[in-house]
């Protein structure tokens, strides 16, 4: 065998090695998760999981309260970030000047960067009582602070991956539709969008996934209540989250006990819950794209 | 490179590993700090994290010292005697948790058993006691912390073993001193509790008494050591068996005169010898 195809043969397994890691640590992650959190299905009956109490040190295990506060969070967070997220990355990348862009598209991403648990911080001095005095609240620390603050952490990510999506479009795109008479917004709406659209939602994704996963900024600002997510009037009351939950109690469980693999069970509901988000925006990916091929064809 | 005279080189720097209760983590670390003028050659490595994270280490033998501001639980003496550790308990200092509300709060004395019907969530507007119509905001500690589970035995439960009252559903859990503090600055619907070295000016301190009749009484070092400030608790180090020799010294140390000077600097109560 000649030196450059030996090469060639150690750098095609070498990538397929790494490719196929990727797939095996996730599996793998899950298998330990199962492995810690299964138990806890079969030391606490399905009707006490299901119960509306958390209060592990004495043996309450209700998780609807944490699974609610975390959609409620994540929900509100998302509702915030993707509309202001994207309108943000079109303006970056078809509204404003190359020079412009250049100075904008740096300073979101160093936003992006920023310490959660600062911003935490911020959200304890500043949001929170501002939004107590402001809305006449019991307490600054609730939902809707939660979801006010990860809609913030969420924005840059939105922002800076959907920015390159839009970026990537073809100009000729946006020169065909300006020449058969389209103006600057039917051209973001109509041409631009649609053409980064799968883009734009890995961006959505990232983000919601970014908002689901953060936990130092929740666990400082939503009050850590465990109280059932009832309707619209809970964003202004505390609520905890499934992440707040497993960074606050982690520490303190004994390995081995009940509590400990209920904390792995809420882990395995993190992990299924962000799959879900995934494979939803990847199922309306790919219906999307079928579409549009046929339309082309 | 020659070392200073007196400063020890490396190889003869001997650790102490400290671990466990966040109440306890200023005074351990004074305590440290001190103890290097008088055995520069010991470092006492401490870190917080709650009680409960203090005994767990003790359990899985990671720790010499373990602090923590409640009494082993039975079930966890059982898990560290069948790790083949058993802990010893040395009583290093007590202290007083006080209970605090904002500072227009009008509110200035409560009862024991008033302040248990307000955590357990019967008593939900300040009107109830005396004081304004404003809804009540509670604030707690995490479950991990030692100062939540020994408020909710001898406050909440009224130190009664088979009293089952929990705190309300909707008391806010946060995760550190700081957290209660920072939400009492502002929030005047709030009633937190904290250990007494941990309050600040920003706060204000209800007197309390056992019964309704009184007397009531502000948490001080006098009231805790007359026994007359009913909120009070001892705080302990526990060991890994029977203390080593620099263990041993250290623990003599913190219970003489010197390391019970910090404990009253730092706002706690000195155990009495």
């Amino acid at each position: 065998m000649s030196r450059s195809s030996w090469s060639e043969f150690v750098i095609t397994r070498l990538i397929r090695v790494t490719g196929a890691s990727a797939i095996v640590f996730v599996v793998m992650i899950f298998v330990f998760l199962f492995g810690e959190g299964a138990p806890a299905v079969a030391e606490v009956p399905l009707a006490h999981l299901l119960s509306a109490r958390w209060y592990p040190i004495e043996s309450h295990f209700g998780l609807l309260p944490l699974i609610s506060g975390s959609l409620a969070v994540t929900l509100g967070a998302a509702l915030l970030a993707v509309p202001l997220g994207v309108a943000t990355a079109v303006f970056i990348a078809e509204v404003v000047p190359r020079w412009a862009r250049e100075i904008l598209k740096p300073l979101v991403e160093l936003l992006a960067g920023l310490p959660s648990v600062m911003l935490g911080f911020l959200g304890i001095v500043v949001l929170a009582p501002r939004l107590y005095e402001i809305l006449g609240l019991p307490t600054g620390l609730t939902a809707l602070t939660g979801a006010l603050l990860l809609g913030w952490i969420a924005i840059p990510t939105i922002v800076s991956v959907a920015e390159d999506a839009l970026d990537s479009v073809p100009r000729t795109y946006r020169e065909a539709a300006l020449a058969i008479g389209a103006t600057r917004w039917q051209t973001i709406w109509r041409v631009t969008l649609p053409a980064a659209r799968s883009g734009v939602l890995t961006a959505v994704m990232l983000g919601i996934g970014r908002a689901l996963g953060e936990t130092m900024a929740v666990m400082m600002v939503t009050g850590n209540a465990p109280v059932l997510f009832t309707g619209l009037g809970s964003l202004l009351r505390p609520v905890r989250t499934l992440t707040a939950t497993i960074a606050a109690e982690m520490g303190e469980v004994a390995n081995g006990s009940t509590h400990y693999h209920t904390l792995f069970l809420i882990g395995i509901l993190l992990f299924v819950i962000s799959l879900a988000v995934n494979l939803a925006a990847a199922s309306v990916v790919f219906r999307m794209r079928t579409r549009a091929e046929r339309v082309l064809s | 490179m020659p070392s200073p005279a007196g400063a020890p080189t490396p190889s003869q720097i001997e650790n102490l590993v400290n671990k466990g209760s966040d109440t306890m983590v200023n005074l351990a670390l004074a305590w440290a700090e001190a103890y290097r003028q008088v055995r520069p050659e010991l470092s006492v490595a401490v870190t917080g994290g709650g009680s409960g994270t203090g005994i767990a280490a003790l359990i899985n033998n990671t720790v010499d010292l373990a602090n923590a501001s409640r009494a082993i639980k039975p079930e966890e003496l059982a898990d560290a005697e069948a790790n083949g550790v058993h802990p010893v308990e040395f009583v290093v200092a007590r202290d007083a948790i006080a209970v605090i509300v904002h500072r227009s709060n009008p509110v200035d004395e409560l009862s024991l058993e008033q302040i248990s019907r307000i955590y357990s969530g019967e008593i939900d507007n300040w009107a109830e006691v005396g004081g304004e119509d404003r809804p009540i905001v509670r604030l707690s500690r995490e479950t991990n912390s030692g100062t939540h589970v020994y408020f909710l035995e001898e406050v909440l439960r009224l130190g009664q073993k088979d009293n089952p009252t929990l705190f309300s559903a909707d008391t806010l859990l946060l995760p550190s001193s700081e957290g209660i503090t920072a939400e009492l600055s502002y929030n005047q619907n709030a009633i937190g509790y904290d250990g007494l070295g941990y309050v600040t000016d920003d706060v204000k301190v209800v007197a309390v008494a056992v019964g309704p009749e009184g007397p009531y009484i502000l948490p001080s070092a006098e009231t805790v050591n007359d026994g007359s400030y009913p909120i009070a608790r001892d705080l302990y180090v526990y060991t890994a068996g029977q203390p080593t020799a620099e263990a041993q010294a250290y623990l003599e140390w913190i219970l003489g005169p010197d390391g019970q000077a910090i404990v009253t600097q730092l706002g706690f109560v000195p155990v009495k010898s």
